[in-house]
């Protein structure tokens, strides 16, 4: 619930994963199924006397990100050196963005806790390179030994940075399914791959020193984490203990946020601007990496309801993934958009969440055939619900599945009607007492006779349609 | 000299022998100028040469390379004892130049650690020494690669120069030293020591050399961000004399502070330029007090940023016992570095920390944007095509003379600083003697005029006959 005492800002870390290089050299990014320290090069390692070189695509996929942001994109732009000692970052300084970053004073729009949509400013948005990682042998404060992995060093990094305008945890979570969303429509992101967002959010309550959660990638986790925090500093205030401004780890097993360091050990970055990259003249590029942006997510939901004519529910539900979105298009082209609407956005994508796979394992080509089914009343829903559920959970290349098939394999074809009939003429001739009983008032005795028709056609007629003949062939009889 | 080696060879003398007669030279010097040698692997590479000889502008000739340019496959320690053992894996951009053009590299030569000094007194190996006075230093910190070209254990080398360090050893050892522009050579490859300001550039015999090996290394490398575009042709257009060219002769690089000797020597070059058709005139440099202020606080801070990534973790030294990671970063830092590093990282951290980069190092920089508009206008249109100026205030000093007094040895590099600082091109070449010891004449030009520089030192050279002398360790 929105609390106004609540004030949440981000620093969200977003990969450019969908760079061919990383952000100074050449070395690829599909680092994410290999051996460790396969993906590396004397550059991204750092070696003594080796430089970097700006991946331009890089620039112009930030500048792309920028512009959806709604932020300035700066005339100039320059790239500093940040010191600090770690065993994952090579070169013991990171290369990022200090003064003059690529984008200052963006926003987002979100649907507030109240339903009002909410514009959420973002400060700013700059580059940087991302360390290795490090892998410890057992728990981080028990390990004996850690080693490292350098093959996500020199990955190219955003980092969006957030007004504390954010007034509860469910709404940082919005707003970050909203950044993702429109990363992904920008085409310059993944969000499937680890490590692709990686969130530090800051947390106060009016009045009360902050705290900064470093590190969570989840959503779900920001919004745990931060529904712990503000539970935290509450009781904390409560009892009268004073806060301090610190910096927490999430601990995502327990579920609860310690303290690493407080205010006084923080770091002297020593910042200063990198002397191997000079600075970059950007604005010329601007206009053309405007030309190229996409129809973003907002954008889209407003054709979508304009142009198919569906529900705006729908239609935010269908645009809050760009795949979905596009699965959506090439489907509405082919069925009645509206019925085509109700099954995607409620029907495929809540079994897609079930399962936890992406629309990649259903084909348009099949949702078409389903509808033209249900459309043609050859199944029924539940059939057809069926139908989808059996494509989801075959095995090997789903999308190759036939819908048709498994209609009439699993026997789920909707019974011709004369059967049907027969079944209810049938049934209404056995149950003479349930007929007698429905007759003297009895409202429920006629799912007896119904359950009559079901067994005779061995649960292929619709129940529904089932019980509105029954009624109708007693109505009937007892008019006759 | 490179050019009569390269006739030698192409006349049909043996590579082999050419190179094993220098490893002969060098296994019995006792001036140090090497920390590697490649004795097997250049060999072996002469051999191949000799069997079918390839083309190039350094085909078959031998060539030395100071200790903090990259090579693969041959040690590169920076004369560091955090960097001993350290192979690289890849090539600098001016090793695979040298390569295409067929040169074979015979050793990494000993220098100052990290870059760090003006004697070559800092090196983990130990001093070289001066092959003119052997009780002396070479000059730094490209010390090494003086002394051996000086002493006829290389016929060229590299070296690169960050506040002075290859025209100050040039200067020191009687030979020529060449900085070239800010951007012309590559620096990918060359451990940073002050990124902003170091150039790779050639240490030879004669200014004709110097040219030929600008040629080969100098040009764009993607691999550079700083890098420029080159015109190239140097050797080619060396002759052409002085005559006609506005000599500017800065009043700050005088007077007090600079031994007499050097001082004479100095003007006697101005006279000969002029006796050869320049004329010269007084110029004024006014920022030059503040350059060497400017310059240790830009280096120091570069460099506490650079030296930082040497913690033995993925290369260099290992002590044995691993504790947590900052206890062993700090064990390895605090053995593997010498005093005068370790001095340079700690003040550039200072000279960055919060709060007092404001006061230093954005300082600096705005000093060094005066220095570099002090060039521009004395070397504007109408005003001097080229400065002369003596390299070092004085001689090659004793070895241990000056190595205690930190400040009075940054006080040396007072006149190749500003250089660095400006970015721009200059030569030391060899203009006299003092009691016997060998100094510098620098000429500095405009941005990417290189081609200048080198024909007004050509012209000198061949009107004096100071780079004929041969150094008595020689002999």
């Amino acid at each position: 619930m929105a609390e106004k005492d609540v004030i949440i800002g981000l620093e969200v870390h977003v990969q450019l994963n969908k760079l061919n290089s990383k952000l100074f050299c050449g070395c690829s990014t599909d680092y994410h199924d290999s051996p460790p320290n396969t993906h590396t090069c004397p550059v991204c390692l750092g070696l003594p006397g080796t430089l970097p070189v700006v991946n331009k695509r890089a620039v112009e996929y930030a500048i792309r990100v920028a512009l959806a942001l709604n932020c300035a994109i700066q005339g100039e732009t320059l790239f500093y050196r940040k010191n600090y000692y770690y065993p994952d970052l090579p070169k013991a300084f990171q290369i990022t963005q200090y003064d003059f970053p690529l984008g200052l004073g963006g926003s987002i729009l979100i649907k507030g806790e109240d339903g009002e949509e909410r514009r959420i400013r973002i400060t700013r948005v700059h580059m940087e390179e991302d360390p290795g990682r490090l892998v410890h042998a057992g728990t981080i404060d028990r390990a004996k030994y850690s080693m490292v992995d350098y093959n996500r060093c020199g990955m190219a990094l955003l980092e969006v940075v957030t007004e504390p305008d954010l007034r509860s945890p469910k709404e940082a979570r919005s707003f970050l399914d909203k950044l993702r969303n429109i990363l992904e429509y920008l085409d310059v992101f993944d969000g499937n791959l680890e490590g692709a967002m990686r969130i530090d959010s800051n947390i106060s309550l009016v009045g009360g020193e902050r705290a900064e959660v470093k590190n969570i990638s989840s959503h779900k986790g920001v919004e745990k984490a931060l529904a712990y925090e503000i539970t935290r500093q509450r009781s904390a205030r409560r009892r009268g203990v004073a806060q301090v401004q610190e910096t927490r780890h999430y601990d995502e097993l327990r579920g609860i946020t310690v303290t690493i360091r407080t205010k006084e050990e923080a770091h002297d970055y020593r910042y200063f601007p990198e002397p191997d990259l000079v600075p970059m003249r950007i604005a010329d590029w601007v206009p053309r990496v405007e030309a190229k942006l996409p129809e973003l997510p907002d954008a889209k939901r407003e054709r979508f309801v304009a142009e198919y004519g569906i529900a705006d529910d729908h239609a935010k539900s269908l645009t809050s993934e760009i795949r979905v979105a596009n699965f959506y298009e090439v489907v509405a082209e082919r069925a009645p958009p509206r019925l085509a609407a109700a099954w995607i956005a409620d029907v495929l994508k809540g079994e897609l969440n079930y399962r936890d796979v992406t629309i990649e394992r259903f084909s348009p080509d099949q949702m078409v055939v389903i509808l033209d089914l249900i459309e043609g009343g050859k199944i029924t829903e539940k059939g057809a619900v069926e139908v989808i559920r059996t494509i989801l959970d075959g095995p090997g290349e789903t999308t190759e599945a036939d819908p048709a098939a498994i209609v009439a394999t699993k026997g789920l074809s909707r019974v011709e009607d004369d059967a049907v009939m027969a079944a209810v003429r049938a049934a209404v001739e056995e149950s003479s007492q349930a007929v007698a009983d429905y007759r003297a008032g009895n409202e429920k005795a006629i799912n007896f006779i119904v359950g009559v028709v079901m067994k005779k056609t061995r649960g292929r007629a619709d129940p529904g349609e089932a019980n509105r003949l029954v009624r109708e062939a007693l109505e009937g009889a007892g008019r006759a | 000299m490179l050019r009569m080696l390269k006739e030698r060879l192409e006349a049909g003398a043996s590579a082999e022998e050419e190179v094993s007669a220098l490893f002969s030279k060098i296994n019995k010097s006792r001036l140090n100028a090497y920390n590697v040698l490649s004795e097997e692997a250049a060999l072996e590479r002469a051999r191949e040469y000799d069997r079918s000889p390839w083309g190039g502008l350094l085909a078959g000739v031998p060539i030395a390379i100071k200790s903090s340019i990259s090579t693969k496959g041959i040690e590169t320690n920076c004369s560091s004892r955090i960097l001993t053992g350290y192979i690289p894996p890849y090539d600098a951009t001016v090793i695979e130049r040298l390569k295409e053009e067929g040169a074979i590299i015979i050793g990494k030569t000993n220098m100052d650690e990290f870059a760090m000094g003006t004697s070559t007194e800092t090196s983990c190996f130990g001093p070289t020494k001066n092959p003119w006075d052997a009780d002396r230093v070479p000059g730094g910190s490209s010390g090494g690669s003086a002394a051996a070209v000086a002493a006829g254990e290389a016929p060229c080398a590299l070296g690169s120069d960050t506040g002075g360090s290859i025209r100050c050893p040039a200067s020191f050892c009687g030979i020529v030293g060449l900085k070239p522009t800010y951007g012309l050579v590559s620096r990918y490859g060359l451990v940073s020591y002050a990124n902003s300001l170091e150039q790779i550039g050639p240490l030879t015999l004669s200014v004709e050399d110097a040219a030929l090996v600008l040629d080969v290394i100098a040009g764009h490398d993607p691999r550079d961000s700083t890098s420029a575009r080159s015109e190239g042709g140097y050797f080619a257009r060396i002759e052409g004399g002085v005559d006609g060219l506005t000599l500017g002769v800065p009043q700050e690089y005088f007077g007090e502070g600079v031994d007499p000797l050097v001082e004479k020597a100095v003007w006697d070059a101005i006279s000969k330029l002029e006796g050869l058709g320049a004329s010269w005139k007084k110029v004024s440099l006014p920022h030059t007090r503040y350059a060497l202020a400017a310059y240790y606080i830009i280096a120091m801070s570069e460099a506490s940023s650079n030296l930082a990534r040497f913690d033995g973790l993925r290369y260099g030294l290992r002590l044995g016992a691993d504790q947590d990671w900052h206890t062993t970063f700090s064990d390895i830092r605090a053995a593997g570095f010498g005093p005068e590093v370790k001095r340079r990282i700690l003040l550039g951290t200072y000279a960055l920390s919060a709060g007092y980069y404001g006061r230093y190092y954005l300082k600096a920089l705005k000093v060094r944007t005066l220095i570099k508009q002090d060039f521009e206008r004395a070397l504007s249109a109408g005003g001097a095509d080229l400065l002369v100026t003596p390299t070092m205030p004085f001689p090659a000093f004793r070895i241990g003379e000056r190595i205690e007094d930190p400040l009075s040895l940054y006080m040396a590099d007072v006149f190749t600083v500003p250089i660095n600082l400006a970015g721009v091109p200059a030569i030391s070449v060899p203009c006299g003697f003092a009691d016997g010891l060998p100094i510098g004449l620098q000429i500095i030009g405009r941005h990417f005029d290189e081609a200048a520089v080198l024909r007004a030192a050509k012209a000198y050279e061949g009107a004096t006959p100071y780079h004929e002398a041969v150094p008595k360790e020689v002999v």
